[in-house]
């Protein structure tokens, strides 16, 4: 595969570059990540003619060659380093018409690398609509690169490019280089310099070695020794980064601005303010209506999270019961079946059911990205966000922990700032995610009666919204004492574009759902399997004869019960015989305070790699069979339960609150844990994490059980 | 000129000649955004609380906060 040329795509945030990478490979595309960084690297191949086939890759949205993110440094990453693998044949810039003179602050500083560049001409439908008249012949010869006019959104120009693009892939394989053009002689402003770096690393381009100069400390590709050789040098000649990268800034801009003025033509510029898009902001940024609409927006996604994924999920959910007891039926009894059943298809099943959620809620935020409202949003929030030490775009990671913190945390990516970056991704999983419902809903179903109040408000209703509030102001509480704990110093800024609002593309919103489950899926899959399959073990075999024992004593016991009751008799026993059950005797003195036996403390245990276990473990435990859990059988059995040392019910409120509690703080899931430590490589902040929400957990249910008892 | 101003001191639909950046962290990634000195500038809109603001610079919208904002000088 390597023998098939290298295409990059680069350009602004905004652009159209994502679109047009969609466009060009359609569903011929994979993520993956660029090596040592935990930044999507998008690839995929692109047919340009019958016989000419290209690797396209995406590389992330940047304003300029001089990173300010993780992210915008893996575009300098490839592009400095002729030995990347993805290292360009050819660069793609995606270029904004309406917005040219920023867009070709970029196409400048790539096409000064020597690298044979393209820019294709996005958007000229917006910009003709601001009466902007761009002259695409004189503009291709002033930049000295070809200039192909495109449409990402429809598709428009495609058949063009890939023209364009396969003569100039084509031409460079018989040799002929494509026109070399230098718009600023950056090199020229520390001449020794360059040239010192030039010799000493091969280097034939002067922007190259410049970019060395200023740059190469940072870079991934280059060893320590030569790191150290640059800083150095960089000391030997007195470099002044700052003021020389200000100076060519400025040098780039004066270019740019005698070209833009010869071939775009403004005809009326005060048509321009009366556009769409101001109208639109009018009321979105409003100051009071601004964050109305914000919150009925928030409130329909949290519906739509809510009743409208209830039905695939129920779908889901039946089906794997289904499919379950099926296999029961067809296959003969042995334990590799019980494992399958039981163990394998049952964590499976687990997983399978927040797809509808997580499908619901990036349907939503990727139309909102799209549509150009989110960085609306972050720029309502940014000033409530930042006084608890959080930033405007830790918003989009908030909401998406509703469903599920694992693509919450990633989407912390977005966040310049570290101190801010990393005190979202410590109190996103507080958020309460959709794995949380199930023990919410029977545990309230359990203690709360399902009265109406004030006419119109249910009372279990009403409970389950106050476990979502506490959790969210558990959050930013938490946050807050990070924010003064937290000793990391770094300036938090927020220079964000506010795009145009356009009309979603909805074969994007599509690909980001695909995208999303699909990472989920085997991010979250990996770790709720195993440890299915783990508890399952743990809960079939039991110190040698024990668990023997234990279901000979209630054959004895129940020899007149009828073949159901016995069975979920033998079952509890065999359990608490197991090494699971022993496991939960271990535990009990540390959670009686919270007013739990050893049943419960089998479920936490079960439940602490992925809390979403708990309801199918407490259906086991409770002997009701592994293929029934529906919630009324369960709660008719825990109302039933009663508490060896007092006599009376086992789940008091007290104990049912205490476990809400418990559940809605506590760091049960695994898969978090995971994604955490790969986002902040290492185990210094999921092991905090670990340790400050399983404080919190403790002793938020320590206080409830002691106040309610 | 009397006393230095800067974009945050911009009413709603005001504008203003950017005339010098202060030095400061930030004034590069301004700079690369399109707020050179001899730029336009217009205050579009103000976010709830103040903060952060958004203008109109090189024909497009930028959302920046206060505190960055007041490193921008204007003529008006």
């Amino acid at each position: 595969m390597s023998s098939l040329p290298n295409i990059s795509l680069v350009g602004n945030p905004n652009s159209g570059k994502s679109s047009l990478f969609n466009q060009l490979t359609g569903l011929n595309q994979k993520v993956g990540n660029f090596p040592g960084v935990t930044v999507d690297k998008k690839t995929g191949t692109c047919r340009l003619t019958a016989a000419h086939t290209a690797v396209i890759t995406d590389l992330p949205g940047t304003y300029s060659l001089y990173p300010k993110s993780p992210d915008e440094r893996v575009v300098a990453n490839v592009l400095l380093n002729p030995r990347d693998p993805v290292f360009p044949d050819l660069v793609v810039v995606v270029v904004d018409a309406a917005n040219l003179k920023r867009n070709l602050l970029l196409f400048t500083e790539v096409k000064d690398l020597g690298l044979p560049v393209l820019l294709a001409l996005n958007m000229l439908d917006v910009a003709r609509k601001q009466n902007l008249q761009i002259d695409v012949p004189l503009l291709s010869e002033r930049l000295h690169a070809p200039v192909v006019s495109i449409n990402a959104r429809t598709g428009e120009g495609m058949d063009a490019l890939k023209k364009e693009i396969t003569k100039m892939l084509t031409n460079a394989s018989n040799g002929l280089a494509p026109r070399k053009h230098t718009f600023v002689e950056a090199a020229e402003y520390v001449p020794e310099l360059t040239g010192q770096i030039k010799r000493q690393f091969g280097l034939e381009n002067d922007y190259i070695a410049y970019q060395y100069a200023h740059q190469g400390e940072e870079v991934s590709f280059l060893g320590q020794d030569q790191k150290r050789q640059l800083e150095r040098w960089r000391d030997d000649y007195r470099f002044q980064d700052k003021s020389l990268q200000a100076r060519e800034t400025v040098a780039r801009y004066e270019v740019i601005g005698r070209i833009v003025a010869e071939a775009v033509k403004e005809a009326d510029n005060d048509q321009r303010k009366e556009n769409f898009t101001s109208r639109l902001d009018a009321i979105f940024l409003h100051r009071i209506w601004g964050t109305v609409i914000f919150l009925a927006i928030l409130l329909l996604i949290f519906q739509a999270i809510f009743a409208w994924a209830e039905y695939p999920m129920n779908l889901i959910d039946g089906g794997i019961a289904q499919l379950n007891q099926w296999l029961h039926n067809q296959l003969p009894k042995s334990l590799l079946v019980d494992l399958l059943t039981d163990g394998l298809i049952a964590g499976l099943g687990g997983i399978l059911v927040f797809i509808p959620q997580i499908a619901v809620l990036f349907a939503f935020i990727s139309v909102l990205e799209e549509s150009g409202y989110m960085a609306r949003v972050v720029f309502l929030m940014d000033r409530m966000m930042r006084s608890v030490g959080l930033n405007g775009r830790s918003v989009v990671p908030l909401i998406s922990g509703v469903a599920c913190a694992v693509p919450a945390v990633m989407a912390t990516r977005s966040i310049d700032n570290w101190k801010e970056r990393l005190i979202t991704i410590m109190v996103t999983p507080l958020m309460s995610c959709s794995a949380r419902i199930p023990i919410y809903t029977i545990l309230i179903a359990l203690v709360v009666p399902d009265q109406t109040v004030l006419g119109v408000m249910n009372l279990q209703g009403i409970a389950l919204m106050a476990l979502y509030l506490l959790g969210f102001a558990a959050a930013i509480l938490s946050a807050l004492v990070m924010k003064w704990v937290l000793k990391i110093k770094g300036r938090s800024f927020l220079i964000m574009e506010l795009p145009e609002y356009k009309m979603p593309r909805w074969a994007n919103v599509g690909l980001t759902i695909i995208e999303k489950v699909k990472a989920f899926v085997l991010e979250a899959g990996k770790v709720i399997i195993a440890i299915a399959v783990i508890l399952w073990v743990l809960s079939t075999y039991g110190p040698p004869g024990q668990m023997q024992q234990a279901e000979a004593k209630v054959r004895q016991e129940y020899k007149n019960a009828g073949k159901d009751e016995l069975g979920n008799h033998i079952a509890s026993a065999r359990l608490e015989a197991s090494y699971a059950g022993h496991f939960g005797k271990f535990i009990e003195p540390a959670i009686r305070p919270l007013g739990y036996d050893w049943k419960i403390g089998i479920a936490l245990l079960s439940s602490f790699a992925a809390r979403e276990v708990f309801v199918g473990t407490l259906s086991t435990i409770y002997s009701v069979g592994s293929d029934d859990e529906d919630t009324e059988t369960i709660k008719e059995r825990l109302q039933q339960e009663i508490n060896p040392r007092t006599g009376g019910p086992m789940y008091t409120p007290a104990t049912a609150f205490s476990l809400l509690v418990f559940y809605a703080f506590a760091m049960m899931c695994m898969s978090t844990i995971a994604i955490v430590h790969r986002e902040t490589k290492g185990w210094k902040w999921p092991i905090i994490q670990l340790v400050y929400m399983t404080v919190l957990a403790y002793v938020s249910a320590l206080v409830v059980y002691t106040v309610l008892k | 000129m009397d006393v230095l101003k800067s974009v945050a001191d911009l009413k709603p639909g005001q504008k203003g000649i950017i005339s010098k950046l202060q030095e400061d962290e930030l004034t590069l990634k301004l700079l690369e955004m399109g707020c050179l000195p001899g730029t336009e500038v217009e205050m579009c809109h103000v976010a709830p609380f103040g903060d952060p603001l958004c203008i109109r610079v090189s024909g497009y919208l930028l959302s920046l906060r206060k505190s960055e904002a007041e490193t921008i000088l204007i003529n008006c």
